[in-house]
């Protein structure tokens, strides 16, 4: 048996920008020479000898836990984490900006570390503790950070500001008493427009004052 | 009589008080909605094929193969083979399909062939010599100046000079009216000469406007005791929103639209997607909760927007999405123009200001870039200015914030700062010394000590480059603006109920600046409530039409009919109250939420049960603010503003890093309805004013013609680390007080570039003269000082 | 970002042979945070993705006879906070925490670092490694070339490289162990990085099926160390200039120095003029100077870079001084 390395050779077809190649034509392409698959409905490829299965490129069906609830949905592998929650799973605090881990504004926390959900693929978000802005509230009461932004003011437009709570939650959890070097370190990856900033610096001196 | 005045501080209840915004609860949350985060049921998502060049003919379209592919639900051709296009990025064709990843797919299977074009992107200063005159103005000129707030007397000047080149018709001059299109200038151009045959001819990238002069300007820079010359500039820069621009649109019927849009002016859409549609405007509801900025860019549907309703309707009405991924975000969605000078003032000895010379230039995309108000605030006698428009292909130029005041006082300011430092005089003292040149001298003779015991200005100037210590040299520098900000046109619909609660319908929208809270606060402060008992219903055009958010027009306008509103509503509240506490109509107050008799505060209702004899029948009752100021009796509202700024600054001069340590801002704005809100609003514009200082350009490549950083890794905005200490301080109490409600959105950020380059200049002892204040730049200039 | 498939191998065998053997077909996908972005903007378009997260003998940090050996998938947050990195090479520790921010640190892994491909505006556009027009012309020559290549940038690569913690790292003395179907290897990092001819190559020595499997630190003792980032924003921003200097000390003179410059080349430059400079010297104020004069004396920039030259000199300057008035 030959390994899978001289199925993959360069593409009969090359990748020109103007032409495009047509979804029947690209399953062609890049279809694995299957053996035989171990589970029904999941490709296997064959990797020095031994299965690898193989998700995609069409739908995956995934299933994630967000804010303490598990959803499924069946995406293709190229959706990202960030437009998984936002447009299968209808949640959409974590915002879409520059969508290339620029601003911050998809900040979400996975495993309780802050990450840019637009830059993670939604298959790779599985198995994993997804947190989002929405689930900081209990009972329709605000988490002392979200109160210290409405305090503050640290919200004009509001598009930044859930990447922002959820980064200075991040922070505060780890710094219960931020330094300015700890604000250096801790919130350089969110942007806003509008200039919040001033704000924030309050909603954090205040949260940590009082306990976040 | 219904008392509309506003109400003197005894009798304020809530103006003027520190209220938080009453949407960031939902914004902190995550419950917010933003027009990016509607989700329609069945809806499809549209993306656009857009020109790779930046000027180019599409000579063939073909759409067979992305037609076929499974999912793909509607192709809309924007520009037809034949057509030019006039930037890259510009729309060609758009597909709509049942996921977005589909819709990428088939946008790149759709094949267009293009024919170059010569493209020409710079806005470098014009050669000699060159450029041709104004000559016609076309349908685009016009539009394009009233965009950059020309002031409507150059507009009309221009107009009579030139003639224009297209002939205006009844439609044409309607729709100008309707777009709020000043009369003179309506009138101007259905008077002018007519060249028709100037529309068709190829012009100059360099067009000439006519020259501005006054008094004698070479005599008084004889008889000056200093002149002071350099070049002065901004560059092109763009919006960047944090929330794209874009839309999804549904027809709910053949002949209805229903429109969710990233706007800033949801009462002004419906009208302007009429006529391409051929829909009345009456058939399309735009609705709109929450939006991600907009600094001047959101007030048109856009082709983009129109387009997406036409693919709607070939998808049998399915509702599209199509959000502006960032890069055409930051390509298309709109530039401010840029501006430059060689400038030239002269003064006397005691710092008295006798004459200015410019010769400036800048662009805004194909429609040019008109000359900015210069000399900004100071009407110096002696005057002679030249203005180059370039046209080229950047992009479309748009209002952003305050639009040609930064540029203009940029280009002022400093050079009346390098002018006082000839005079090795104090800026401060320089420019007290000229500010009854300026129309505001009364509020900038009260700003500028709060500003400078702010500032700590008297112990911290020094002349220039004579605060250096080891590699860090630090400055202070200042800058004065002007605003105009009277009220749009608005109106109000309120509600008191039998149950105590209040509603307000609105058409406005809260582009972040706190509209929400003004209103709520206006009606809470007449009835003796919370601004939080006041429900709210805003960004639909179910509800009765506001203006736009631009120009800072908006508070001045929604506090207005609001205020009408609210003292109508109150009065037949007490009509209907006053027989329970035996008293006349007049007798009551509204305070701490009850009713009570004002000379007999111990004889009061609950609000609860004050509003329970309102009886069967909700009050309701309307408040209009009109365009019009005269039609405004009283006039609630006011224009122009006054505001300074100083900056103090901290430059590396091994490494021309600039740091700002410490900015102060002294701004007026009339009544203040919420101190909270204007403060927010004036500290992000000095965070705006941070980073288009230091970061922001809009760079092009000469070559290609394309953005090479349209993204927000290039295309840079200040983070939360680059921020000082920020003070505030806005002007209340008499004085300001009784001219009303102005707007505030646009002043702060005009002073901040003037303000830094200004204590940059201070610092380093030699003048960065174009922002950003770019590292590059400021070596540039302290190796041409050392060189000196 | 176009379609493809995505697989999950356990073993760096497995993944080596998913790998395909021209760059083009398949991408590693580590932490993803430059991957997905060049592929929204279909400056590659694999068809398919190897995830190598799933190999458990990509992670971790150990000590032996080698040094630190960190396993290739550690993240930049977890070497950041790993005591034993910032007690053994705290300039290394230092570079790492200060890099990107805080949620790219969380996903980005240190094979990614180092293989991260250049941030030049031409070939993030699309335009290509080494951009040309139809005509022939070169786009960053007669373009905007204000943050490219002041040195080795006789064409046609004129980008700079772009990690800002593999200056350190070689300043260190770090070697990076690479494995593929033809077996393991090692490398002295600075060897890793070459500058390509076409636009058909990589910036690394790496091939198409082969992963970096860990970056060993060779112990420090002895050597003063330092990193030096010089950018404008104060976070999160790319730098104008790195530089990274060891030392050596003999009493109050340098025995040995390393230089290494970044961010000013198409690849991490150790200077061996400059280093040549301090052997011998103090490590002062005056020499530093002279050390970096000499770390620039081959500069060349294009018209709109020569600012970086100043920058690379200052950076170069206030390295050494760093190192020498650190601890060793």
């Amino acid at each position: 048996m030959h390994d899978d390395e001289s199925v993959l050779k360069t593409p009969e077809e090359p990748m020109e920008e103007r032409s495009g190649v047509s979804r029947r034509d690209f399953l062609k392409i890049s279809t694995i020479a299957a053996a035989v698959p171990v589970v029904s409905g999941t490709k296997m490829v064959l990797a020095a000898g031994e299965q690898v299965p193989v998700h995609g490129p069409g739908k995956v069906p995934m299933t994630f836990n967000v804010n303490g609830k598990t959803y499924k949905a069946s995406l293709e592998p190229r959706v990202t984490l960030l437009d998984a929650l936002r447009d299968s799973l209808d949640i959409t605090g974590a915002k879409r900006v520059c969508d290339k881990a620029e601003c911050g504004a998809c900040t979400v926390l996975l495993d309780d570390k802050p990450v840019y959900a637009c830059s993670m693929l939604a298959i790779e978000g599985q198995g994993k503790k997804i947190t989002t802005v929405e689930a900081l509230m209990e009972n329709g009461k605000l988490h002392p950070i979200q109160q210290a932004f409405v305090d503050n003011d640290a919200s004009q437009c509001g598009f930044c500001t859930p990447g922002f709570v959820v980064a200075c939650k991040a922070m505060l959890d780890k710094h219960p008493n931020p330094t300015p070097d700890d604000l250096l370190h801790e919130l350089s990856g969110n942007i806003c427009r509008c200039g919040t900033y001033a704000g924030i610096r309050g909603a954090i001196a205040q949260a940590a004052r009082k306990g976040a | 009589m219904p008392d509309y005045q506003w109400p003197d501080p005894a009798h304020r209840t809530l103006i003027g008080k520190r209220t938080s915004r009453v949407d960031s609860p939902d914004k902190v949350s995550g419950q917010a909605r933003y027009t990016y985060d509607i989700k329609r049921p069945g809806m499809l998502y549209g993306k656009m094929v857009r020109s790779p060049y930046a000027h180019c003919k599409v000579l063939s379209i073909d759409i067979s193969a992305a037609e076929k592919m499974p999912g793909v639900k509607a192709i809309e051709i924007v520009q037809k083979p034949g057509a030019t296009i006039p930037w890259a990025g510009d729309e060609v064709v758009a597909v709509a399909a049942i996921d977005e990843a589909t819709a990428e797919d088939a946008a790149r299977a759709i094949q267009v062939k293009y024919q170059k074009l010569p493209h020409l992107v710079s806005d470098a200063e014009p050669p000699a010599g060159a450029g041709e005159n104004q000559g016609p103005l076309s349908l685009d000129d016009l539009g394009d100046m009233l965009e950059n707030q020309v002031p409507e007397r150059q507009i009309v000047a221009l107009i009579q000079e030139y003639g224009i080149s297209f002939k205006p018709t009844e439609e044409d001059i309607k729709e100008a009216k309707d777009e709020g299109v000043p009369d003179s200038v309506i009138e101007a151009a259905r008077t002018a000469t007519v060249h028709p045959e100037a529309g068709t001819k190829t012009k100059s990238n360099y067009v000439k406007a006519s020259v501005q002069s006054q008094g004698d300007v070479e005599k008084a820079f004889a008889e000056a005791d200093a002149v002071a010359e350099g070049l002065y500039g901004a560059p092109v820069i763009v919006h960047c929103c944090m929330e794209a621009h874009g839309s999804t649109s549904e027809w709910t019927d053949p002949d209805h639209l229903f429109v969710h849009m990233s706007t800033q002016n949801v009462s002004g859409i419906a009208g302007q997607m009429a006529e391409p549609l051929k829909l009345p405007a009456a058939n399309i509801r735009v609705h709109q909760d929450h939006v991600g900025g907009g600094f001047g860019s959101k007030f048109s549907p856009d082709r983009w927007g129109i387009v997406t309703a036409q693919l709607s309707k070939k998808a049998d009405g399915k509702p599209v999405r199509m959000m502006l991924e960032r890069d055409s975000e930051l390509e298309v969605a709109g530039a401010r123009p840029s501006a430059y000078a060689r400038v030239k003032v002269g003064a006397k000895k005691d710092g008295t200001l006798v004459a200015w010379q410019s010769h400036s230039w800048g662009t805004g995309g194909p429609g040019g870039g008109g000359m900015p108000p210069i000399p900004y605030c100071f009407s110096i006698p002696n005057q002679h200015k030249e203005h180059t428009a370039i046209r080229n292909n950047i992009g479309p130029a748009r209002a952003w914030r305050a639009p040609n005041h930064p540029q203009a006082c940029v280009l002022t300011m400093s050079a009346l700062d390098d002018l006082a430092a000839k005079l090795n005089m104090d800026p401060y003292e320089f420019f007290l010394k000229n500010l009854e040149l300026t129309r505001l001298s009364k509020i900038y003779r009260d700003e500028f000590p709060l500003a400078a015991e702010m500032m700590g200005w008297k112990e911290k100037w020094h002349p220039r480059g004579q605060n250096i210590s080891g590699n860090v040299a630090r400055g202070v520098g200042l800058s004065l603006h002007t605003w105009g900000g009277r009220g749009h046109a608005s109106d109000c619909d309120l509600s008191i109920h039998p149950d105590g609660s209040v509603d307000i319908k609105m058409g406005t929208q809260d582009i972040g600046t706190g509209t929400r809270t003004c209103i709520a606060v206006v009606a809470a402060d007449a009835l003796g409530l919370q601004a939080t008992d006041i429900k709210l219903y805003i960004g639909d055009t179910l509800y009765p039409p506001s203006g736009g958010s631009g120009g800072s027009t908006t508070p001045g306008g929604v506090s207005s009919s609001t205020r009408r509103a609210v003292v109508d509503a109150r009065d037949a509240l007490f009509a209907r109250v006053a027989p329970a506490l035996s008293v006349q109509p007049d007798d009551l107050e509204a305070r701490d939420g009850s009713v009570r008799v004002k000379s007999d505060t111990n004889r009061s209702l609950s609000w609860k049960e004050a509003c329970s004899k309102i009886g069967a029948t909700s009050i309701t009752s309307h408040g209009h603010n009109d365009q019009a100021a005269a039609k405004n009796k009283p006039d609630l509202t006011n224009s122009g503003v006054g505001g300074v700024q100083m900056a103090e600054v901290a430059v590396d001069t091994e490494t021309g890093i600039v740091k700002v340590t410490k900015m102060v801002a002294v701004q007026d704005c009339g009544l203040v309805i919420d101190p909270k809100m204007a403060e927010s609003s004036v500290l992000g514009a000095l965070i705006m004013g941070i980073s288009y200082s230091l970061f922001e350009e809009k760079i092009m490549d000469p070559t290609t013609g394309r953005m090479l950083n349209a993204d927000m890794e290039f295309y840079r905005l200040a983070g939360l680390n680059d921020i000082p200490e920020l003070k505030v301080h806005m002007m209340t109490g008499p004085g300001y007080d009784e001219r009303g409600v102005i707007g505030l959105g646009e002043p702060p950020v005009i002073s901040s570039g003037a303000a830094i380059s200004n204590a940059v200049a201070n610092a380093i002892g030699v003048r960065v003269g174009v922002i950003p204040l770019t590292p590059a730049k400021v070596l540039a200039a302290l190796n041409q000082k050392a060189g000196a | 970002m176009r379609a493809f498939d995505y697989v999950s191998p356990t073993s760096t065998r497995q993944a080596a042979n998913l790998l395909s053997s021209t760059w083009g077909n398949t991408e590693i996908l580590a932490g993803g945070t430059d991957l997905l972005a060049l592929m929204k903007e279909d400056v590659v378009t694999p068809k398919r993705l190897v995830n190598i997260k799933e190999i458990a003998d990509l992670r971790g940090l150990k000590s032996d006879s080698s040094g630190l050996r960190i396993g290739s998938l550690t993240t930049l947050a977890e070497v950041a906070e790993d005591a034993g990195v910032r007690g053994k090479f705290p300039a290394f520790a230092e570079a790492v925490h200060e890099a990107a921010s805080p949620q790219i640190r969380h996903m980005a892994t240190v094979g990614g670092n180092l293989c991260q491909r250049p941030r030049c505006w031409y070939f993030r556009n699309g335009l290509g490694l080494l951009p040309k027009d139809e005509s022939g012309k070169e786009l960053v020559e007669e373009g905007d070339n204000r943050y490219h290549a002041i040195l080795g940038n006789d064409g046609p690569a004129r980008f700079v490289s772009p990690s800002t913690i593999v200056p350190v790292l070689i300043a260190y003395g770090a070697k990076v162990r690479l494995e593929g179907p033809k077996g393991k290897r090692e490398l002295p990092l600075e060897k890793f990085y070459v500058i390509p001819k076409t636009d058909l190559e990589r910036e690394h020595d790496l091939q198409p099926n082969e992963i970096v499997t860990e970056v060993v630190i060779p112990p420090a003792a002895g050597w003063k160390v330092a990193h030096y980032e010089i950018r404008q924003k104060a976070a999160f921003d790319w730098p104008l200039a790195v530089a990274a200097v060891a030392l050596k000390m003999d009493g109050s003179n340098v025995q040995a120095a390393r230089v290494v410059l970044g961010h000013v080349a198409p690849t991490p430059w150790p200077s061996p003029q400059a280093e040549a400079a301090l052997k011998g010297q103090p490590a002062n104020e005056d020499s530093a100077k002279k050390a970096a004069d000499a770390a620039l004396v081959n500069a060349k920039p294009l018209s709109q870079n020569a600012y970086k030259v100043q920058l690379a000199r200052v950076a170069v300057k206030r390295a050494i001084l760093k190192a020498a008035g650190g601890a060793a």
